[in-house]
């Protein structure tokens, strides 16, 4: 398909992390984490998921340039040959 | 009003700004995913297929997120809260073995037939009737499980209260909540299979899949810190409910209220087999792989996160029941404790309540069970309270998790059920497309009119299944409605495909008569037992007459697949063998025995299934011997 999987889902985790860890930093010591045992869960997990997203999007990114550097041939490892270009 | 809806008013959920802005940013890929993708699909190869051009992992995870439904998100915590880590066979035994099986041996004959569907191979392998049952069959049970899942998220967003700010901000009566979350669900799902086809619910199924992880990962985390560890579960709960394998040997010995024989050969294989072995719903995905080793590697792949997954969804259940209890009033012995009832952090000093009617207030964080018409507990038939073990998960994410975090688990609360219904939708419109309207009512239409048939099938899939989620409404575990509506359908099926795989001399009036008898097996073992966990003769069992009692619904599930699959299996040989088989030029690339191996001499030891395989089987047998 068209449509490297990778981008859209680091683009989420991109804007969803990015959105937690910010407003993680605004609220960083306020007593909305007595639930989360004092951790600021936000700003934490929201930077795990930012860079989970990065990594996506950088994959994708390289992929995309590896295909572009060398047209597509299909490997050696398929019996069934597709006419598609492997977009991922 | 009794004190459990205290509990869950106490736990009210207060959603702000950026719960909701989490929320709408994943509603808007969801969406946008499907617009994106609605330009590639020209032939209705793309549609149903994905155009058979995607790679092993994205199909992988895609495998086992139709998979995560209502029914593993919330079920497994429900398990987990009342059964126990040994809920973790379900994994474990339960899918693993079957989903090395399925890679290693029959997806050859399903990506290699070139059957664009289950229900197509049966027509391939055996005969028409064959498979006009099992499409029919199969149609009924999505629209169900996919009702399932709609049910369960409408009746989770009435229960929590999520919409209850907007509506009362907008003036409109809070009843209405149950019927909105319905028909929210079914247009979000709607709207991005009929725009963008099987790629785009994968698709979805793939940020599902991540959405959930990233959701429940913190929730355990955090939770195993408040309870003190792995070793503070233990110490919590009696030895049953943290050993997946203790007290196996007598079925009154364990929370399954089964022997390990049923659950070996009951779940491990009939019911196990019978779901990832022959479920359309889960192999397609592996039949939209864009190889025949590609598709072999789709299932092996899943198997990796999925023998992990037990942390994340069945693992809240049992911090839910190890946090101590809201009020400090305790119910007595009412549960399952009688040898320590000081081990589950009740202070000695708890009073001991004389009767079940008094200071009921659940367990951790498993609030009671209420009828949501008069507002009374419910009770089994010894007049103990029923526990709503079905919030113990959701009831966690709002203990938990601050808002921010809390939008984030809710979204993939919601992404989980429309993973569930999304990929029921997507099976429904190929087995209505290609298996009955194809076959049976307009032959010959062209290629664009399929696809027009596909996009209108997703329509009435959706439609039959808002039917279905006002139709299911009776059971007390999403889990155990599930489990009995498989084992009727899928148990004796497992006979039929080991046999047609296998076996040469299997014939198409053995396949389906074999079916039959198997399915009137399963119907006619559930009337006639009951389990002991109900409150009485109903759906559950026993409307025939009560010939022997089960100590849990669990394990009446258990032999009534055991029985289906043996009347299956004996039918389907006695009739094989008294009518006329097929010539063997016929069965080419549909039974084992007669079909070329697949080649792998070019390939690199690590890069064969089998490897892969028995990697994936090392791993478990490890989970097991750590969780013994």
């Amino acid at each position: 398909m068209g449509l490297d999987i990778r981008l859209p889902l680091g683009l989420l985790f991109l804007v969803t992390g990015g959105m937690m860890a910010v407003y993680g930093l605004l609220t960083h010591g306020s007593a909305i984490y007595r639930k989360s045992l004092g951790i600021d869960i936000n700003l934490v997990w929201g930077l795990v998921l930012l860079l989970f997203g990065v990594t996506m999007l950088l994959l994708a990114y390289l992929d995309r340039r590896r295909l572009a550097a060398a047209p597509p041939v299909n490997p050696s490892s398929d019996e069934v040959p597709s006419s598609r270009p492997r977009g991922h | 009003m009794s004190t459990a809806s205290a509990l869950a008013i106490g736990l009210r959920t207060n959603l702000t700004g950026i719960d909701w802005l989490i929320m709408l940013v994943y509603f808007a890929f969801v969406l946008g995913i499907g617009f994106l993708l609605k330009r590639h699909m020209r032939t209705s190869t793309d549609f149903f297929l994905a155009g058979r051009a995607l790679p092993a992992w994205v199909c992988g995870l895609a495998f086992i997120s139709a998979n995560l439904g209502a029914q593993e998100v919330i079920g497994m915590g429900a398990s987990g809260a009342k059964y126990g880590i040994a809920t973790s066979q379900f994994y474990w035994i339960g899918a693993i073995p079957a989903m090395v099986f399925v890679g290693l041996f029959m997806m050859p004959f399903y990506y290699g037939s070139k059957a664009r569907s289950v229900p197509e191979y049966l027509k391939l392998r055996y005969d028409e009737k064959t498979r006009a049952w099992n499409a029919g069959s199969f149609a009924i049970m999505t629209v169900f499980s996919s009702g399932i899942s709609m049910y369960a998220m409408a009746k989770l967003i009435q229960v929590l209260h999520i919409f209850d700010g907007m509506f009362l901000h907008l003036g409109l009566p809070v009843g209405w909540i149950f019927h909105f979350s319905i028909f929210l669900s079914a247009v979000i799902v709607l709207g991005y299979i009929s725009l963008g086809g099987l790629t785009s619910a994968i698709y979805n199924e793939v940020l599902q899949f991540f959405l959930i992880v990233a959701g429940f990962m913190p929730l355990v985390w955090i939770g195993l810190k408040n309870v003190g560890g792995w070793h503070g579960i233990q110490r919590a709960l009696v030895p049953a409910y943290t050993h997946s394998w203790r007290g196996m040997a007598h079925a009154g010995t364990n929370p399954l209220g089964t022997q390990w024989y049923a659950l070996v050969f009951g779940l491990g294989f009939v019911l196990s087999f019978g779901y990832w072995c022959t479920d359309f719903l889960v192999i397609q995905s592996a039949m939209a792989a864009e190889s025949h080793l590609a598709a072999r590697r789709v299932p092996l792949i899943a198997a990796i996160p999925k023998m992990f997954f037990p942390f994340l969804v069945i693992l809240p259940g049992l911090i839910a029941i190890s946090v101590p209890t809201v009020s400090q009033r305790m119910m007595g012995q009412a549960q399952t404790a009688p040898t320590s009832p000081a081990a589950r952090g009740v202070p000695s000093s708890a009073p001991m309540a004389s009767g079940a009617s008094s200071a009921l207030v659940g367990r951790g964080l498993v609030p009671v069970k209420i009828d949501p018409v008069n507002g009374r507990v419910l009770t089994d038939n010894k007049g103990k309270p029923l526990l709503d073990y079905d919030l113990a998960t959701p009831n966690m994410l709002l203990h938990f998790f601050p808002t921010g975090m809390l939008g984030l688990g809710l979204t993939a609360l919601l992404a989980s059920f429309m993973s569930g219904m999304a990929g029921n939708v997507t099976a429904f419109n190929t087995v209505w497309t290609y298996d009955i309207y194809q076959s049976y009512i307009h032959k010959h239409g062209s290629d664009a009119h399929y696809l027009w048939m596909g996009r209108m099938a997703t329509i009435g899939g959706v439609a039959l299944s808002i039917g279905a989620a006002y139709f299911v409404t009776s059971f007390n575990n999403i889990m155990d409605a599930l489990q009995l509506v498989f084992s009727f359908v899928n148990a004796p099926l497992l006979a039929t495909f080991l046999l047609g795989m296998f076996w040469k001399r299997t014939t198409g009036h053995g396949a389906f008569w074999g079916l039959l008898s198997g399915t009137c097996a399963a119907a006619l073992h559930t009337g006639l037992t009951l389990p002991a966990d109900v409150s009485g003769v109903g759906i559950h069992g026993g409307w025939i007459a009560v010939l022997h009692v089960y100590p849990s619904t669990m394990a009446q599930t258990f032999w009534t697949a055991i029985w289906a699959f043996c009347v299956c299996l004996a039918m389907t040989v006695g009739l094989s063998l008294m009518t006329k088989p097929r010539e063997e030029k016929d069965l080419v690339g549909l039974v084992y025995s007669l079909t070329p191996k697949p080649a792998e001499g070019h390939l690199l030891w690590y890069q064969r299934p089998a490897s892969l395989a028995i990697l994936v089987l090392a791993m478990v047998v490890v989970l097991n011997l750590v969780f013994l």
